[in-house]
């Protein structure tokens, strides 16, 4: 089971994985955009994402899980 | 003259354009979003307005709030700093149309150069040299294809609308080139309401270099020299320097005047910058854009020559002649502008958070432009640019001296920031000896720098 965390305080701009879907290491997860910059959060490792725990348009702060995967 | 403005903008901008104001006995109106309440321009001004919730295009893009807030507070103009609403046409023909004026160029200016494919053309007809590139907008990927093999590898792909460096990339070749394209066209869209794009030459181990132009009210356009922007990263400008090292004297008069030619073929009036690329090797530049407004970088150019770019703003939009005799400027020494931004000096990745300790240098030849206190959060709503490290140097030697002292006593807590990389760019003998291009920063942090 792998936690991804989002680096910093971000607003999130797009969910390109779902829930159930399989990944591999560097896929891309979530597309973060902070002080006008877009931030790709990528899969550290291969698997299939067990729970996306953000939705476009919310703010995650620096440390909260973005995704699970297992 | 002016009794009264509004500044459209926030942070170090609005701070330094209330500066001049203030001096010049204009009562000054900031704006702010429920973001910024707590910053220093708010304090600064006279009156502030809050003008909406946090998202830029809810508050600092918001022009309608932004022109009750002109007209509640009783304020006369408007002045739009950089970035946000300054070079939209649309907004300054709704503060004219408001009886406010605009401390700008005429909106048909913003236009001409805002669309940079229109801007090429009429450079080139100018006599403005221009790489070869598109005379009318590309859309689809076969036409990119296409006019990519015209124009020959490699190739800058960017929106015609665009700026600020988002969605540009280089194309090596055809596989390359699509995925270019696609890049461009969709944050072109998001960013800038318009999916055209612009495919022209790419300028290998170029510099970047930029000529300050003014449009008097009499209608004369004077040129007050360049500034060096080469040290960037993701095509966005991190240091700049004037006079550029790379540039000869020969040059710069050759420069000089196609940047007034520039701004004489739109009817320019007000600030403006004419950037270019310039080729060191073979004494050669092309036109890259025209800015039409106040730059980012214009404090170096007003420690060499001494004059207060903001100041002539608001002569030219009061229609009156310049603090300064046009005929005898001359720039003396030597200038550098570090940007200190809210972001890992590594990668470079954005890093917002709440300010714990703000100690800025100050000393002989120092300039700090900031938009930001202790206790002040900078959060993840705009840009990161917390400061503006300006030094000015008898000469170069100098000017590198008092910058590495200055980078070395500005010491921020809370956020981490850029200033260990423009110490590593102080001590880089590539920067010192003042032969570099654009591809210094990736030099410098190999690997490390994520595309634009």
């Amino acid at each position: 089971m792998a936690e991804v965390r989002a680096e910093m305080v971000a607003n999130v701009w797009k969910v390109v994985a779902a829930e159930g879907d399989r990944v591999d290491e560097g896929d891309t997860l979530v597309i973060l955009e902070s002080m006008k910059m877009e931030i790709p959060v990528l899969a550290e490792g291969p698997g299939v994402v067990t729970k996306m725990h953000v939705a476009e348009g919310d703010v995650v702060q620096e440390g909260d899980l973005i995704a699970t995967i297992g | 003259m002016l009794d009264s403005v509004l500044v459209a903008n926030r942070g170090e901008i609005a701070r330094r354009v209330i500066r001049t104001a203030r001096r010049m006995g204009i009562r000054t109106v900031a704006v702010y979003s429920d973001a910024d309440a707590d910053l220093p321009h708010v304090r600064e001004a006279d009156e502030a307005v809050r003008i909406g919730p946090p998202q830029p295009a809810a508050s600092y893009l918001n022009a309608a709030a932004i022109i009750d807030a002109a007209r509640g507070a009783g304020a006369a103009a408007v002045h739009p700093g950089y970035g946000f609403l300054a070079e939209n046409a649309g907004f300054a023909r709704r503060v004219l149309a408001a009886g406010l004026t605009w401390v700008g160029p005429d909106p048909a200016a913003i236009e001409q150069m805002g669309d940079k494919i229109r801007a090429r053309n009429l450079m080139e007809r100018a006599g403005v040299p221009v790489s070869p590139g598109s005379r009318e907008p590309v859309t689809d990927a076969a036409a990119a294809a296409a006019e990519a093999a015209r124009i020959g590898y490699p190739v800058m792909v960017k929106a015609a609308a665009g700026g600020g460096g988002i969605g540009m990339g280089v194309a090596r070749g055809e596989a390359a080139l699509a995925a270019a394209f696609e890049t461009a066209r969709s944050r072109a869209e998001r960013f800038f309401g318009s999916p055209e794009i612009l495919i022209e030459r790419y300028v290998e181990h170029a510099r970047h270099v930029e000529v300050q132009i003014l449009g008097l009210a009499d209608g004369r356009v004077v040129a007050l020299g360049e500034r060096d922007c080469s040290v960037q990263r993701r095509h966005q400008k991190v240091a700049e320097e004037t006079p550029s090292p790379g540039v000869s004297a020969a040059l710069r008069e050759r420069m000089l005047a196609a940047a007034v030619r520039a701004g004489q073929a739109v009817r320019y009036r007000g600030a403006g910058t004419v950037e270019c690329l310039v080729d060191a090797e073979s004494g050669s530049f092309v036109f890259l854009e025209m800015n039409t407004r106040l730059q980012v970088e214009h404090p170096v150019t007003e420690l060499v020559t001494g004059i207060d770019l903001v100041e002539q703003q608001f002569l030219i939009a009061a229609g009156e002649p310049p603090s300064f005799d046009p005929g005898a400027v001359r720039p003396s020494g030597h200038a550098i502008e570090l940007r200190v931004y809210a972001e890992d000096p590594v990668r470079f990745l954005p890093r917002p958070g709440t300010i714990t300790e703000w100690k800025q240098p100050a000393g002989e030849g120092i300039r700090v432009d900031a938009g930001y206190v202790a206790g002040n959060t900078v959060t993840p709503f705009y840009d990161p640019l917390l400061a503006k490290l300006c030094v000015h140097g008898a000469d170069r030697g100098q000017a590198l001296d008092r910058a590495r002292d200055a980078v070395a006593a500005f010491r921020v807590a809370g956020p981490q920031t850029n200033l260990p990389f423009h110490a590593d760019l102080l001590a880089s003998p590539q920067f010192a000896s003042g032969d570099y291009d654009t591809s210094l920063v990736s030099k410098l942090r190999p690997g490390k720098v994520p595309a634009a």
